[in-house]
């Protein structure tokens, strides 16, 4: 008996996965709305150590990434498989600034003596030592996130490169890029609860 | 009916052969029987566990288990049977076999997200085999509250770790379901056309979707805790570890639905075959289903009366809980009435059904004495919560797994086991549990705490019971499943439809072809339509 598979179950099976992907992201942002509302005068103090020029770069960034991989999506359904190679390899080169980023940034918390378990946070007030614990692990999740995304684009690149994704087989691109939406969507919500509390 | 080659003879994709045939298969026939053997081996091993905890309680002070022994045991116990028998085993193995079947497909949706599901099944429990050789089981219990799971020195991360696989197994294996009822339906087949154990199926896969995440990330942080020494549930830093038990909570609670919603939805196929009669209310067995997997998902603080919550909390939780028993008892009244006037023809899988009406009722009636914000505080973390979940849990889904395994075992492998001993291991389980478990509630109202090695003088005489009626019942769970396991030794003459059933997978050869369906199926206009079925004991094969 033939089965009855056709594309949109497996758009429907990625869109289920990234409930789970929110759920996931959701339990986090339920241990910050406990805490900033128990401690707001403490975050907003920590929300200040950030740095704001960082955050509004990486913001950027990863809107241009995700309005290239939707352009790489329109252009493969135009068989324009140049173009959509073009985007793709730009969203990976957004995802490694990012990281890079996230890297200096991190970096220099890091060297201000700012990391779970450091002198400077065991001593300060405790709720500040909250607040940078949750961005690490938060905006630590997410850099994972970011990292299993661009593994993702990397795979559609090949396979567009392979013509194994065509106007009429897109669906791991489609669903890839789903994925990348959803990260970038996240950190939408990371940024103004980290950064612009203040 | 036509003889065709059954999905044993013909490994899907062809190309594998002997054991590579089973390892890399799609075939969601041949990966619910993978399951099927391991999830057996986990359950056996963590019966023999759970006897030697009761042995160790059977006379007062240190006897067999050192006191850090003891906890590593019972954490593995019911890590064991949480994680690796009871969530997975009704979905994994009677879920993969037969939704499919029962909705008319060749095949889950995504055959090879099945597989992994199984490999990371594997793993998991693989993992909690590693850490129970470095370091030390964790002895936090299965719970992993903070701040002890946080600063023990058992290796809690691996363990931790171990659940954390097994939950994205779960919820693969939802997201599979889900997608399958939603794109493989068959089209004649509309949503009150769905057998009642693919609907239980279907709403528990939402709730493995949409709860494990939490129990997911909550896992990392136990991990992140343990590595990194964050500090977000540590109050001394600000943090506060009751918001760790609301996050477990907020998935646990949910899970015991997953657990349960499936085994209501195997009862709800057996009643009907066997008291020849159409399902009492088959909407309201649907509706409750869902109304369980909504309202369950609210109720997690009723863990908690004693940790520190707001009384307003307390009432809503405690109402909301109450609200849960609503839908619950719907099913128990359906089957019942189902009952009610049926032509009832007694076997083993309706023996089975029976003793978990009568069994999860008391467990379901407990739970509201739980549930009850004020009698929770005199009960709280005593011995009558370990009865109740037990009379739930394993009263609840384990009867109904023994009922699943006697009901589908003819189809699965085509042979038919011996009634009689079937019938004897059924009564010794169940007078060996009421043994086992009465004794609790008697000791927990009495005061006797959970997860203790020792206890005072005057509970020696319960626990000295109990431990008695667990030999029993392990004697009765050992004859069972030599009983079916002998029983494949046989010829496969089991027949399509040794019972009279009705449903999709009694219209196809036992055990069923490599895509299930030789011709496209017929659906009936009513799942439970038993007008057509005339009496089968007389030329089923008895399995001597």
């Amino acid at each position: 008996m033939p089965g009855q598979r056709d594309q949109t179950g497996k758009k429907l099976g990625m869109w289920l996965f990234l409930f789970t992907e929110i759920i996931l992201f959701g339990a986090l942002f339920v241990l910050y709305a406990v805490y900033f509302s128990w401690y707001p005068k403490d975050f907003i103090l920590g929300a200040k150590e950030l740095d704001l020029g960082f955050g509004v770069i990486n913001t950027v960034i990863l809107l241009i990434s995700s309005f290239l991989v939707a352009a790489s999506i329109t252009a493969v359904q135009n068989d324009q498989r140049h173009i959509a190679l073009a985007a793709l390899a730009g969203a990976q080169v957004c995802g490694a600034v990012f990281l890079v980023n996230k890297y200096f940034e991190w970096g220099h918390k890091i060297e201000i003596g700012i990391y779970p378990g450091s002198e400077r946070l065991l001593d300060g007030p405790a709720p500040q030592n909250l607040f940078f614990g949750l961005y690490y692990v938060v905006t630590g999740l997410h850099g994972i996130h970011i990292g299993i995304g661009m593994v993702l684009l990397a795979v559609s690149l090949v396979l567009v490169f392979c013509r194994r994704i065509t106007a009429e087989n897109d669906v791991v691109l489609d669903n890839c890029g789903l994925y990348w939406h959803l990260v970038d969507l996240i950190w939408i919500f990371i940024f103004p609860l980290f950064y612009l509390v203040v | 009916m036509e003889t065709v080659a059954s999905f044993y003879e013909t490994p899907e994709p062809a190309r594998f052969t002997g054991i590579w045939s089973w390892l890399l298969t799609l075939d969601h026939k041949r990966i619910g029987l993978m399951y099927l053997f391991a999830i057996l081996f986990w359950f056996l091993l963590a019966v023999l566990l759970g006897g030697v905890l009761r042995l160790e309680l059977m006379f007062p002070g240190e006897t067999i288990l050192s006191p850090g022994l003891y906890n590593s045991a019972f954490t593995l116990h019911g890590v064991i049977m949480i994680f690796l028998f009871i969530i997975p085993a009704l979905p994994a193995i009677f879920g993969n076999f037969f939704l499919p079947i029962h909705i008319g497909a060749d095949d889950v949706y995504f055959p090879k997200l099945n597989l992994l599901s199984w490999y990371l099944y594997m793993a998991g429990g693989g993992i909690a085999i590693f850490s129970l050789f470095s370091d030390g089981f964790a002895d936090t219990g299965w719970t992993f509250y903070v701040p002890f799971s946080i600063s023990t020195n058992t290796n809690v991360s691996t363990t931790v770790f171990a659940a954390f696989v097994l939950g994205f197994s779960s919820m693969l294996t939802g997201l599979n379901f889900i997608t399958t009822v939603h794109k493989m339906r068959d089209r004649a087949m509309g949503w009150l056309q769905i057998p009642l154990f693919t609907w239980s199926l279907y709403a528990t896969a939402w709730v493995q979707l949409l709860a494990t995440p939490i129990i997911a990330i909550t896992l990392v942080l136990v991990m992140i805790e343990r590595f990194f020494n964050v500090g977000l549930f540590d109050p001394a830093r600000g943090g506060d570890p009751i918001l760790y038990q609301h996050l477990f909570w907020m998935y646990s609670h949910p899970a015991v639905y997953i657990m349960i919603l499936p085994g209501m939805g195997v009862i709800s196929e057996i009643i009907p075959v066997f008291a020849r009669k159409s399902i009492f209310g088959y909407k309201a067995i649907v509706g409750s289903s869902l109304a369980i997997a909504i309202a369950g998902s609210l109720v997690w603080a009723h863990h908690m009366y004693t940790s520190g919550m707001s009384d307003t909390a307390v009432f809503v939780f405690s109402l909301l809980t109450y609200v849960v028993a609503i839908p619950s008892a719907i099913k128990v009244f359906s089957w019942v009435a189902t009952l009610y006037k049926g032509a009832i023809e007694m076997t083993p899988p309706l023996f089975f059904s029976l003793c978990f009406i009568y069994l999860f009722s008391v467990g379901g009636l407990t739970g509201l004495v739980l549930g009850a914000a004020g009698a929770n505080i005199h009960v709280h973390d005593t011995h009558f919560v370990v009865a109740h979940f037990h009379f739930t849990m394993f009263g609840g889904t384990g009867f109904a797994f023994f009922a699943a395994l006697h009901y589908w075992w003819p189809k699965m492998f085509g042979r038919m086991y011996d009634f009689k001993k079937a019938y004897i291991a059924a009564i010794l389980v169940t007078g060996g549990f009421m043994f086992h478990y009465v004794p609790m509630f008697i000791l927990g109202l009495q005061g006797m705490p959970r997860r203790y090695y020792d206890y005072l003088p005057q509970y020696a005489n319960g626990n000295f019971f109990a431990g008695f009626g667990a030999l029993f019942m392990i004697l009765g769970i050992g004859l069972m499943v030599a009983n079916l396991l002998v029983s494949l030794s046989r010829p496969r003459n089991a027949g399509p439809d040794p019972w009279g059933g009705v449903t999709l997978e009694w219209t196809i050869p036992s055990p069923p072809p490599v895509h299930n369906f030789v011709r496209p199926p017929e659906i009936m206009a009513y799942p439970y339509d038993f007008s057509g079925v005339t009496d089968r004991s007389a030329q089923r094969p008895k399995g001597e």
